[in-house]
């Protein structure tokens, strides 16, 4: 079945934009690391975020049609053209809230990723294969850390109940639906987020219980990323520091 | 001049050392995919190991630097996503060089077999990510060297 361009150009920016914009998050840790190991374990997990987001807006370009590139893409848009979820434009917060962001987003990608790659679209199934073995690895990593750090020390629980009560509330917008997802889940391209959630809670409560953290009972949820309605503040802070280079050397090249 | 055979390239690629760890050639890595002519052109298939290796833009043009050495002039090189790279693909050759090189390499358990130092097998694990996004780090406890460890993937 043919699929409206605009839609599945809405979809991959929503895959790449995640990815990018977590991935700069991540970055910022490089050289502020508790220790050493995390310090090159979360550059690592920010390299590989960035790796898929050149698959993914590279592809996101190709079905745009005009000749821009995956750099275009990532450099040259302002906040508003920027679909990813609120959660991955987040400030880090602690240590401890990176990795539980990280951890959300990772169980997430896991479900999602493990989908993508029954796509009917052949791009997209085989950019979501080369990034499911990168996303497992991930998702190993942050559960673990999470579980450290939860049933850890008193303080390091506290810090991580905190961290659960801030970003709990922009974890219902990674399941929001609307007509682009249809469209998706009509061409058999990706599933409906919504469809997601079962499967999702299942696998971040088993986690969180280990680490001896409480889900917040409040089902509100921030939402306006994905659909570019309405961004935090903080992702045109973040894009002034990423897209830096670009602004000042317009059409600068390594 | 009549084209080098598909087999003549090979051979040449698999004297191109991976820029991060020389001791094993492209090939042994198993991430060229393909070597074909496509009339006067040579059309190499590379797959990426993990997909924001910095190598990778390194890897192309050593294997550019290297045909265009060896006398071929249109080379085009492609990125092949799908099937996604695997460490099986890794040569055994490979998988003896980097040992002796100070690496363990990948096994399917997930974590070394023994320590490429002393051969030791009381491991534990440090992070699981190392100074390339393909190797985590390790220690050995009989002689208490850490050591990288090439994950499997």
């Amino acid at each position: 079945m043919a699929v409206d361009k605009q839609h599945l150009l809405q979809f991959l920016l929503r895959q790449g934009d995640n990815t990018l914009v977590l991935g700069h998050r991540v970055s910022e840790w490089c050289g502020h690391s508790p220790i050493l190991e995390e310090d090159i374990a979360l550059a690592n997990t920010a390299l590989d975020l960035i790796g898929q987001t050149q698959m993914w807006l590279g592809y996101a370009a190709e079905v745009q049609g005009e000749g821009k590139s995956s750099d275009d893409l990532a450099f040259l848009r302002d906040a508003w053209d920027f679909r990813n979820v609120l959660l991955a434009e987040l400030p880090n917060g602690d240590f401890g809230r990176t990795l539980l962001r990280q951890f959300l987003f990772d169980a997430f990608q896991s479900v999602l990723m493990g989908r993508l790659m029954k796509s009917s679209d052949e791009t997209v199934a085989a950019i979501a294969a080369k990034a499911s073995k990168e996303v497992t690895y991930h998702v190993e990593r942050s559960a673990d850390t999470v579980v450290g750090l939860g049933d850890g020390t008193e303080e390091s629980h506290r810090r991580m109940q905190e961290a659960l009560e801030y970003l709990w509330p922009y974890v219902g917008e990674l399941f929001e639906s609307d007509e682009t997802d249809a469209a998706m889940a009509a061409a058999g391209i990706a599933p409906d987020p919504a469809s997601l959630r079962e499967e999702y809670d299942a696998l971040i409560g088993k986690v969180l219980a280990e680490a001896t953290l409480d889900i917040p009972a409040a089902t509100y949820a921030h939402k306006g990323g994905r659909t570019g309605y309405m961004h935090t503040e903080h992702l045109g802070h973040l894009l002034t520091s990423m897209q830096w280079l670009q602004r000042a050397y317009p059409g600068c090249e390594w | 001049m009549s084209n080098p055979s598909v087999e003549q390239i090979w051979d040449w690629l698999e004297a191109i050392p991976d820029p991060e760890i020389p001791v094993i050639s492209l090939t042994d890595l198993g991430i060229i995919r393909n070597v074909e002519w496509q009339g006067d052109t040579v059309v190499v298939a590379v797959t990426p190991t993990y997909s924001g290796c910095p190598a990778t833009s390194m890897i192309n043009m050593d294997i550019e630097t290297k045909l265009r050495d060896e006398g071929l002039e249109k080379i085009e090189l492609k990125q092949q996503l799908s099937p996604a790279w695997t460490t099986e693909w890794m040569t055994d050759k490979a998988r003896k060089a980097l040992e002796e090189y100070g690496i363990a390499p990948p096994q399917a358990a997930g974590g070394p077999k023994r320590c490429p130092r002393c051969g030791g097998d009381h491991l534990e694990k440090l992070s699981q990510f190392g100074s390339t996004p393909c190797k985590a780090q390790w220690r050995c406890q009989d002689c208490l060297e850490p050591f990288e460890y090439f994950k499997c993937i």
